[in-house]
């Protein structure tokens, strides 16, 4: 066992983790952080995504040992200080993002980290981000709409409704 | 995945030490090693962390050629070397996903030399030099097969040094499931000569196709491409593509190549 400290959502986190202990269950099992979701534990699906020092990764392919002294945030992370949902999130329930909500969390961060690079992305620029996060239910087009409208662009020539 | 020790230095040498260790094995950005070990395909008894090795990361510039730290992430070379070589930044800012190419390292994916993998292409395709804790290989000598390599046990790719072509392009024909080459093409016209790279289509991994590449050489232009092929035998067969359609495939890419670089 080693000791791993990490800074998530902003607070100090610290316990002692295996070599193999995934970062995504550090998040879940040890931190009780359960927003954040294994959808495939291959590497494909992207339900896991969170950040490490500000960059999207799978946190399902990625050791817990590897973030010891990093900066993690999830989606737990996300909301304005006052609860209430942030500009991304918000913009999912306005658009109807989600269905059952499973890769939502993934989506928020991944949506999160695109809009950091790229605060004003067309729609391809949104679908080629988000290659790896699959959805299995949304058919993808209210999850571009929700990124497009809380990047604040007009969001009407977009498709479904 | 079956236990292993977890050790993180801070330098080459500690790396190559910590290596030493029987059964130990490095660990790169983790995006191919991390499902291997999931899979139980792979026992280390140890894992050897690069990522915290301050002299393999980044990008540098020597001599005219690009030289890349082993543990530098796809998505730093996507961004570092796009005004240098664009050809080089476009192939790493196709490679999988963004998640994937925050964690994926260059060195890792030369290290394990997968037969659909996009920078075997590049470095075989620029003619571009392996760097290892020990010494030097040319890519011509690097690439061995599938999987393969001309890395020892224990040897660590610290960088790449890339020489920049007139003009290059990198065409990959992605397998939309796991976003890697069914068939990638890389084209690279250098001063004295064209090197034309083949990944996802062989089974010996990536390849020159030297008949192309004497083509080119003459006439940089899709047309000095026609009728040329490759054959199908020897190319891998799936359930993604035959090996015919892999092979008909390469010289489809290997025009669109010429044609996008100009
Ligand atoms: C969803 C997904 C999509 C992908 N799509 C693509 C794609 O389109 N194209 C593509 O090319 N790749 C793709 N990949 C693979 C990805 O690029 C990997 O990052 C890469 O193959 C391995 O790099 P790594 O740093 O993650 O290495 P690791 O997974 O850490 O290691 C891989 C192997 O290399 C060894 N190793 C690692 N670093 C070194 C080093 N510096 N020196 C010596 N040995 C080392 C390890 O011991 C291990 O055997 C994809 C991966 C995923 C999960
Ligand atoms: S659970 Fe990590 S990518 Fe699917
Ligand atoms: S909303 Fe169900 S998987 Fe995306």
């Amino acid at each position: 066992m080693t000791k791993v400290t990490m800074t998530v959502n902003g607070k100090p986190a610290s316990g002692d983790v295996e070599g193999r202990t995934l970062l995504v269950q550090f998040l879940r099992e040890n931190l009780r952080l359960t927003g954040t979701h294994v959808g495939c534990d291959t590497s494909q699906c992207g339900a896991c995504v969170v950040h490490v020092d500000g960059k999207a990764v799978k946190s399902c392919t990625m050791l817990a040992a590897e973030a010891d002294g990093a900066e993690v945030t999830t989606i737990e992370g996300m909301a304005n200080a006052d609860g209430s949902l942030n500009t991304i999130q918000q913009a999912f329930q306005d658009h109807h993002g989600l269905q059952c909500g499973f890769c939502t969390p993934g989506m928020v961060m991944s949506a999160s980290a695109l809009l950091a690079d790229n605060p004003r992305p067309t729609e391809a620029e949104v679908r080629d981000y988000l290659e790896g996060n699959i959805c299995r239910c949304t058919g993808y087009h209210n999850i571009v709409k929700a990124i497009m409208a809380a990047s604040g662009q007009d969001v009407g020539a977009i498709a479904a409704e | 995945m079956y236990a292993f020790d977890f050790e993180k230095p801070g330098s080459i040498a500690d790396a190559v030490a910590a290596l030493k260790d029987e059964d130990a094995q490095a660990l790169g950005g983790g995006q191919t090693l991390i499902p291997t070990l999931k899979q139980r395909l792979a026992m280390p008894s140890k894992l050897v962390s690069l990522t915290g090795i301050a002299e393999m990361q980044g990008i540098s510039k020597a001599g005219g050629e690009i030289v890349i730290g082993g543990a530098t992430p796809h998505a730093a070379v996507a961004d570092g070397v796009a005004g240098d070589y664009p050809a080089l930044a476009e192939l790493a800012a196709h490679i999988g996903d963004p998640a994937v190419r925050n964690r994926g390292t260059i060195g890792g994916s030369l290290a394990n030399n997968d037969p659909a993998a996009c920078y075997p292409a590049a470095a075989l395709g620029s003619g571009a030099t392996i760097v290892t804790d020990r010494r030097e290989i040319v890519a011509d000598d690097y690439f061995q097969g599938m999987f393969t390599t001309a890395l020892d046990e224990g040897e660590i790719v610290t960088g790449v040094r890339f020489p920049v072509p007139e003009k290059a392009s990198y065409m990959k024909f992605e397998q939309p499931a796991s976003r890697f080459a069914l068939v990638g093409v890389f084209v690279a016209k250098y001063a004295d000569g064209v090197r034309v790279a083949v990944t996802g289509a062989s089974e010996e991994g990536v390849f020159r196709w030297s008949e192309a590449e004497a083509a080119l050489s003459s006439d940089f232009s899709p047309a000095a491409l026609d009728g040329l092929s490759v054959p199908a035998d020897g190319m891998i067969s799936d359930l993604h593509g035959s090996g015919a359609y892999r092979a008909h495939l390469v010289a489809v890419m290997a025009k669109r190549a010429v044609a996008a670089a100009g």
